[in-house]
């Protein structure tokens, strides 16, 4: 096993030439569709399961704890809306993804790695950066923050049918509560994330791949250490990203 | 004309090329075997550079490409050749038809309409027809390497270099592919390198053959002068394959069947 820094570096090779091959080459546009189609289009029914539910007990939680405090259901609406804007819809989404796209690529990649079929790829006049990593990259850039603004949608939602239907919230303060506080910023700020989320999922699940050895055993490995890797990483680059957006008033 | 000066490649704790030269002419089947683990797939990944050698020159028409290190340039010196994978290596994601026409793609001009006729040609080639739609999962080993061999040849290389490509074929499948590597060289004059450890296919087809042995070739030699070797290490390696009996006669001999040359024969060649 490489060490960590070793593992870095090599992460850090396969991003230059990902870049150059982007700028290099003619973009891989059917490669590019097949990508998003897997990253993206299969993983919407889970997205909307997940944050269709997490919106549910937010405002089921919110909702105990304010009329406990208060005796009435307040800012149901702002809390369910923030929670899922900045936090749980990037969060939660970018562990799906991790666990279901970023284990279907690395065992991909590996799996082409250790039958040689990356090496194909150089014999027949290509390279695997441009094949394979490009239209990855892409898929996870542009999918990810899509499937976000789906999940945050979804779970204000889902918020919106427990608060007016188990808590007696009327809808037009539910909506009040969310329209007078939020502002772009607020949306600036998961979306910021998102697009480092989507980035550093798709780097460990593409180097994971290309640093796949020993077979199909090799495969499992990796393909576990890419969704362990990512979805700790999404935990600690959402609190460092967080903490600089707050800084700057994001 | 390929020449290799000095070729060493190591692995982390392991020599597996040391200080290895030959000289293959245009148009030459030069054939190296040695026993599993000697480092077959090794020298021509090398060729191919799919690996960097550590140390040496290999010059193709004069220029070295063990040095280079831009992608473009060995992108370039790629194109030369044809690379048959051990395991055959065809794109799992892909169709039998997809796989052959990838190299036209990157490495040709050809117009997309003609894909459809090029790849039937060299499906027909390898005794294949009707499988383009076909997925590689649903191929048979001896089809996928057949497949792969297609693919190999797909976009005309000056040079093809074969790893294994007999083994783990049924007879029948054997003497195709033999075929397809002798015609290959005979009728689109292309170089051939192939390394396997099947001798008896070493010694029917080759102009040359080298055994591989600890990390360099121990004999280069035609095949007649080959199977008399006083070399230790390939009279040992010959005695156990049972070779240089039937290996230079008439081996397998399915009548009607378009045979050989001898090594002989194709030795008067040159
Ligand atoms: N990428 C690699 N990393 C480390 N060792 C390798 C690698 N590729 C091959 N080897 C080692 O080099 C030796 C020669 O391998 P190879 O060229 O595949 O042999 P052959 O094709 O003759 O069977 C083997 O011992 C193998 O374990
Ligand atoms: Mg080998």
């Amino acid at each position: 096993m490489l060490g960590l820094a070793g593992e870095l570096g090599a992460a850090a090779l396969m991003l230059k030439s990902t870049v150059f091959w982007f700028f290099k080459s003619r973009l891989e546009v059917r490669e590019t569709m097949k990508q998003s189609v897997k990253i993206g289009v299969d993983s919407i029914g889970v997205t909307a399961l997940t944050s269709f539910f997490t919106g549910m007990v937010l405002a089921l939680q919110t909702g105990a704890t304010s009329k406990n405090l208060f005796n009435e259901p307040l800012y149901i609406g702002t809390l369910v809306a923030f929670s899922m804007v900045k936090e749980l819809g990037p969060v939660l989404t970018s562990i799906v993804v991790a666990g279901r796209a970023g284990a279907v690529v690395t065992a991909e990649i590996g799996t082409m790695r250790v039958t040689e079929q990356i090496d194909a790829l150089y014999t027949l006049g290509t390279h695997p950066a441009r094949y394979l990593l490009v239209p990855r990259y892409i898929a996870f850039l542009v999918t990810l923050p899509l499937l976000v603004v789906l999940a945050n949608f979804i779970g204000t939602i889902g918020g919106f049918i427990v608060a007016t239907t188990r808590l007696q919230v009327p809808s037009t303060v539910y909506w009040n509560d969310i329209f007078t506080f939020m502002d772009i910023n607020d949306f600036m700020h998961g979306f910021i994330k998102t697009f480092a989320f989507a980035f550093m999922i798709a780097t460990v699940s593409c180097h994971k791949g290309m640093t796949t050895r020993g077979g199909a055993e090799g495969v499992g490995k990796s393909t576990t250490e890419a969704v362990v890797t990512s979805m700790v990483l999404v935990m600690v680059i959402d609190y460092f990203i967080s903490a600089v957006l707050v800084a700057l008033g994001i | 004309m390929i020449e290799i000066k000095n070729l060493s490649k190591n692995f982390p704790g392991r020599d597996v090329l040391r200080d290895l030269s030959c000289r293959i002419e245009d148009g030459d089947t030069f054939s190296v075997i040695g026993p599993s683990g000697t480092g077959k797939s090794t020298f021509i990944k090398c060729i191919m550079r799919l690996l960097k050698p550590d140390s040496g020159r290999i010059l193709v028409d004069g220029e070295d490409i063990a040095a280079l290190d831009d992608e473009f340039e060995i992108a370039r010196i790629r194109r030369n050749f044809g690379y048959l994978f051990q395991e055959g290596a065809l794109f799992d994601s892909l169709t039998v038809f997809e796989n052959v026409s990838f190299g036209l793609r990157y490495l040709t001009d050809i117009p997309r309409e003609d894909y459809g006729r090029i790849v039937a040609d060299k499906l027909a080639l390898v005794g294949l027809e009707k499988v383009e739609h076909l997925k590689p999962a649903e191929l048979s080993v001896g089809m996928k390497k057949r497949v792969a061999l297609a693919r190999a040849v797909a976009a005309g290389p000056k040079c093809i270099l074969y790893d294994e490509p007999t083994t783990g074929l049924d007879p029948v499948t054997t003497e195709m592919v033999t075929d397809l590597i002798v015609s290959a060289s005979e009728k689109l004059k292309v170089t051939s390198i192939l390394v396997t450890h099947d001798v008896n296919l070493a010694l029917r087809i080759s102009t040359q053959v080298a055994m591989l042995d600890k990390g360099v070739f121990a004999a280069v030699e035609p095949p007649d002068r080959f199977v008399k070797s006083e070399n230790p290490a390939i009279k040992e390696f010959l005695e156990i394959s049972n070779a240089g009996h039937n290996g230079c006669g008439d081996h397998g001999g399915r009548p009607g069947h378009a045979g050989y040359k001898g090594p002989g024969g194709r030795n008067g060649r040159h």
